[in-house]
């Protein structure tokens, strides 16, 4: 099963190379936007400023676009879930793909005062019913690290509380599925959901396939 | 909840994982991948390995040992000890480290923190600061706690953090290895000044020392060694004891 690794710069994706690697998917870097089209799913991570997604120019955007027209399934991680938003706050001028509706915001310390960033693990609560989720047991915990965060939407599949405020955590619209945590660092709560992604990216490609 | 961090550092020296006391007499207790394979199954929530000899010898953390821990991890890993710039960075980066901590290259070159948190973003930048007690101060060290550096650690955290820091590793030279509790004081003098995770470290020798570093102390994390290395105590025997005190924690399920 072939997954298109997009990487942009924004950050280092050796943990996710690791984690689908030990799932046994097999990635390839698309080097060009039409080196997407002989993917079975596209994977966007990413950690870092929002800005940093600048890098995944219009030309990226159509490819995209045209891969999720094509059907193929995409998995965004961290700041690759908030680029699939319509923009975000940390970088007004720069659009997000926007597949998703609304724009992420800057958590703010909250009543709580908290610090920011949202760093650690936190729990998931599951919103709705996704496969992505499915077999984690309730009270799981994921890693997170991040400022900004994505609104709750019929789209979301699990959100998260911290310092009294709830955001996505996890977005499945069937096609388009999404996490703001890591799942590649997230132990084995995390390695379910990529198992998940990667069952749900195979079942397609066997209908496909008949 | 957000929980509250229980973090494992593998002081590694040849490849083999050893343990001072106030940084000095070093003992050996074993395999570093062998130890993070029974943390990781034990539901530790984070893995440093700190090369504890690199700064005085001038060798880099080994990418052998680093790559070994990463292939079998999946929570988060850090990587310290002798990253003098950014090529050491890159180096422990490419093994599989997801964050690199850096303390006496930061202190003689401050913008070393910027230019790493540009590259790797500031959650992959960990300042670590070596400091002790010295009056109503807290004065910090560098090349593993001999020298002092001349700054106080309240005022270096905070600029850490103004330069890209994402979270402080803050050992106690006083308490280290020694058992007798984390320096809760200085642990929430730092912690209050800054807005980033502040992680604890050096004096843990029982339960009861990680629930003061959490309520009195204001850690969002808190790090040990021996208390694990040497089968005293099991992380998850720990996470139990802090649950019951009405700490968040994170419970592997």
């Amino acid at each position: 099963m072939l997954i298109a690794l997009i990487d942009y710069g924004a950050g280092n994706l050796t943990s996710v190379r690791k984690a689908f690697t030990h799932l046994g998917a097999e990635l390839y870097q698309p080097a060009s936007p039409a080196d997407l089209a002989r993917a079975a799913a596209i994977v966007v991570p990413g950690v870092g400023h929002f800005e940093a997604t600048r890098a995944l120019t219009p030309e990226w955007h159509a490819a995209i676009r045209d891969a999720l027209d094509r059907g193929q399934p995409l998995l965004g991680i961290c700041l690759g879930m908030q680029w699939l938003f319509e923009g975000s706050a940390e970088a007004p001028d720069c659009p997000g793909l926007g597949v998703l509706e609304g724009r992420c915001w800057r958590l703010t310390s909250g009543p709580d005062r908290l610090k920011v960033p949202h760093v650690g693990w936190n729990t998931l609560e599951p919103a709705g019913d996704s496969s992505l989720l499915a077999g984690l047991p309730a009270g799981s915990s994921v890693y997170f690290t991040h400022s900004y965060a994505c609104p709750v939407t019929t789209a979301t599949a699990a959100t998260t509380e911290y310092g009294g405020e709830r955001f996505a955590a996890a977005v499945d619209t069937g096609q388009v599925m999404a996490v703001q945590f890591h799942p590649e660092k997230s132990g084995n709560a995390g390695l379910t959901i990529l198992r998940n992604f990667l069952a749900r990216v195979a079942a397609r490609a066997a209908t496909e396939a008949r | 909840m957000l929980a509250k961090r229980i973090i494992a550092c593998l002081d590694v020296r040849d490849g083999q994982v050893v343990k001072g006391v106030q940084f000095e007499g070093l003992r050996t207790a074993g395999d570093p991948a062998a130890l993070a394979r029974r943390y990781n199954a034990e539901g530790i929530d984070e893995l440093v390995i700190l090369d504890v000899t690199a700064t005085l010898e001038k060798r880099l953390a080994m990418a052998r040992t680093v790559r070994a821990v990463a292939a079998e991890l999946f929570i988060p890993l850090c990587v310290g000890g002798g990253i003098r710039g950014v090529e050491d960075a890159a180096a422990v980066v490419e093994a599989g480290a997801d964050k690199v901590s850096v303390n006496s290259a930061a202190l003689a070159d401050p913008s070393l923190i910027t230019t790493l948190a540009r590259l790797y973003g500031s959650q992959a930048v960990i300042v670590a600061i070596d400091a002790k007690r010295e009056g109503s101060r807290y004065a910090v060290y560098s090349r593993s706690a001999t020298t002092p550096a001349g700054r106080d650690a309240v005022e270096w955290a905070r600029e850490a953090e103004d330069r890209g820091a994402g979270e402080i590793l803050l050992t106690s030279i006083d308490r280290d290895g020694t058992k007798a509790g984390f320096d809760c004081e200085m642990t929430a003098a730092v912690s209050s000044a800054v807005n980033i995770p502040v992680i604890a470290s050096g004096g843990a020798g029982d339960f009861s020392h990680f629930v003061d570093v959490f309520t009195r102390g204001r850690a969002d994390a808190a790090l040990a060694a021996s208390i694990f290395h040497y089968q005293e105590h099991s992380v998850e025997a720990l996470k139990r004891h802090l649950q019951e005190a009405g700490i968040p924690v994170r419970v592997q399920v």
